[in-house]
């Protein structure tokens, strides 16, 4: 293609093509301090490509594809070409990766040993990752947490922080301008801003570790904590998961160790400040 | 670059070795775009690859034991749900491939359950269908009425619970195609896989593999099921097949789908012998894909898109279709 960068983020090298130049130069300056190993053979590859016969230059849009992709996949703005390549390389991990399970969650690491919290769009898991992440311990990843399906371990896929609308004002208030990507604007899902994670979490992308407790957060309530049983917990997180089902029996072993030896629990919290002394709290008292 | 590539790596594993970063990155973005990422997977097997090779073809070898698994079950159920019937019940491609442990199966993406049953049993197998817990894909009326009057199978189903695809054929053309293969002699000749499940005799299975490439769809996946074709005619018998498709009025097909198999698979075999200008057209609508896993060559796809409507409908019958499908806004992309 016109266009093409090799991008690794954890585990997982990636060859994303693009038909314009935008959203590669996007990437290039935000992942710049990730490994990119040119000519290196890629595990996926992503393609940007013109979403019909003129839209290259007239009315450019984007239609994302690759070695996996959704035939009725809505077009993007080339304006939103950065949020495309990394909406394109989460298609391919989220229906293409086999190597952990993949679950739908944030993680951070603390003293060698993992959070992993996890909730639908808008729970507030990722806001809450990049706000720890900032104050003493290592982001993993904002989307996806690996588990190694033969150690149990917990392994960073740590891309951008995707934050979205209110997010960005909490998280520009604590990181420095350079780490923070252009605002894209009124997106599918909003206002999206991008948050290059610290250089240390980068430069450990390959270290795991193990899980230590799972959280279940939900922002803009009274705060509050609620256990949560094994079996809702195990339900939740094949919910959460895109491979479980094609892992078969490996993922199911994975997932049942994993339930049974992480304590749970599910927190609710009205702000970020309370959210983060709750975990810390949490964290102190089950971990 | 096309897909030669990945043509010359199932006909030959050991050229993998010669391949820069590069020329693995496009053959394995090809060969998961042709659903054949499983079979070079197998077929390449413990040859020595870079590392990163070595786990996406582990991978794919995963995927392609699910898949088999999986289809199997699907059998299972189906035969179960079928059981009390007394109806003949023949399992079709991949699912039969795996089933009865062919080359052709081996690593190969398996999507849905085909099956082949008598047409007099169609209402009958439909009502076990559904009252076994599947249901109708297609909520469109004229869907509907389109294929049970004019096609080979019934609207496709999907089982509640499992998410799986059945498609049930009373016979492998559609009724409007130009061909007429002999379905009450597919199923007479079928051979016993199960107790409730059989498979089209060997010949019959390169009757439909031949038919289902060349006198039905527009070849868009279609190195995969040349692939099959090849594998299917390991063993058969010349003199048998030639009969068998002249029988079922396929025998121009069967020949062309031989010609085609031996050309790009074949081992030893110069490409371009003894190929038709057909022949040649052909082969380029398959070798249209690109290193990044694109299809290429726009118009002569778009030329074989028309053919499939073609080769399905008479003239008349076909502008009224299109004009049907143009009104509830559908495109020809």
């Amino acid at each position: 293609m016109n266009h093409a960068l090799t991008l690794k983020i954890g585990p997982a090298t990636f060859r994303i093509g693009s038909a314009w130049r935008q959203p590669v130069d996007a990437l290039a300056r935000l992942y710049a301090d990730y490994p990119m190993p040119a000519g290196a053979i890629a595990d996926f590859t992503v393609r940007l490509e013109p979403a019909g016969p003129f839209r290259r230059w007239f009315r450019p849009s984007i239609f994302i594809t690759g070695d996996h992709g959704l035939a009725d996949a809505a077009p993007m703005s080339l304006a939103h070409g950065l949020l495309a390549a990394e909406m394109g390389m989460n298609l391919q991990m989220a229906l293409g990766w086999r190597r952990h399970l993949l679950l739908h969650a944030s993680s951070v690491e603390k003293d060698g040993r993992a959070l992993v919290m996890t909730g639908e769009s808008g729970s507030g898991k990722s806001t809450l990752a990049a706000q720890l992440g900032e104050r003493g311990w290592r982001l993993m990843g904002d989307e996806f947490a690996l588990l190694d399906l033969e150690t149990g371990a917990i392994f960073p896929f740590p891309r951008l922080v995707s934050l979205k609308n209110r997010a960005i004002g909490v998280l520009a208030a604590e990181a420095p301008a350079e780490r923070m990507g252009p605002l894209l604007a009124g997106t599918a899902k909003g206002d999206i801003r991008h948050l290059i994670p610290r250089r240390e979490a980068i430069g450990r992308m390959a270290e795991g570790a193990p899980p230590a407790l799972l959280l279940f957060p939900r922002f803009g309530h009274e705060a509050d904590v609620r256990p949560v049983g094994q079996g809702e917990v195990f339900m939740r997180l094949t919910q959460a998961s895109t491979n479980y089902v094609a892992l078969g029996e490996a993922g199911f072993a994975a997932l049942s160790d994993f339930v049974r030896n992480v304590p749970a629990r599910a927190i609710d919290f009205p702000s970020g400040d309370e959210a983060i002394a709750l975990v810390e709290r949490l964290w102190e008292e089950l971990a | 670059m096309s897909a030669r590539l990945l043509v010359r790596a199932l006909r030959d594993p050991d050229e993998v070795a010669a391949l820069d970063a590069d020329g693995w990155n496009a053959l394995i973005a090809m060969a998961r775009a042709e659903r054949l990422i499983g079979t070079l997977a197998l077929r390449i097997g413990e040859r020595p690859v870079p590392p990163a090779v070595g786990a996406i073809l582990a991978d794919a070898r995963l995927d392609a034991a699910r898949e088999a698994r999986q289809a199997l079950w699907e059998a299972d159920r189906a035969a179960e749900a079928l059981a009390g019937l007394d109806v003949p019940v023949v399992l079709l491609k991949g699912t039969a491939y795996a089933a009865a442990g062919l080359r052709a199966g081996q690593g190969r993406f398996i999507g849905d359950l085909d099956i082949l049953v008598p047409r007099d049993a169609m209402d009958r197998v439909e009502r076990a269908l559904i009252g076994a817990g599947w249901e109708w894909v297609k909520d469109d009326p004229y869907d509907d009425a389109y294929y049970r009057r004019w096609m080979h199978e019934l609207p496709p189903m999907i089982h509640a619970a499992r998410d799986r695809m059945i498609d049930v054929h009373h016979t492998v053309l559609p009724l409007t195609a130009r061909q007429t293969p002999d379905a009450a002699a597919m199923i007479a000749q079928a051979v016993p896989l199960t107790n409730e499940l059989s498979m089209l005799s060997p010949e019959d299975r390169l009757c439909h593999a031949a038919a289902h490439l060349l006198a039905d769809g527009d070849l868009a996946g279609g190195l995969r099921n040349l692939w099959d074709i090849y594998c299917l005619l390991d063993g058969v018998d010349g003199t048998a097949l030639e009969a068998r498709a002249a029988h079922h009025g396929l025998l121009s097909h069967v020949r062309q789908a031989r010609r085609l198999a031996m050309a790009l698979y074949g081992e030893g075999r110069d490409e371009g012998a003894r190929l038709t200008l057909r022949d040649r057209i052909v082969k380029a609508r398959l070798l249209a894909r690109d290193g990044w896993g694109r299809e290429r060559r726009g118009l002569l796809r778009f030329a074989f898109y028309l053919r499939s409507h073609w080769l399905r409908m008479p003239p008349a019958m076909l502008a009224r279709h299109l004009f049907t499908k143009w009104r509830k806004g559908h495109r020809p992309v």
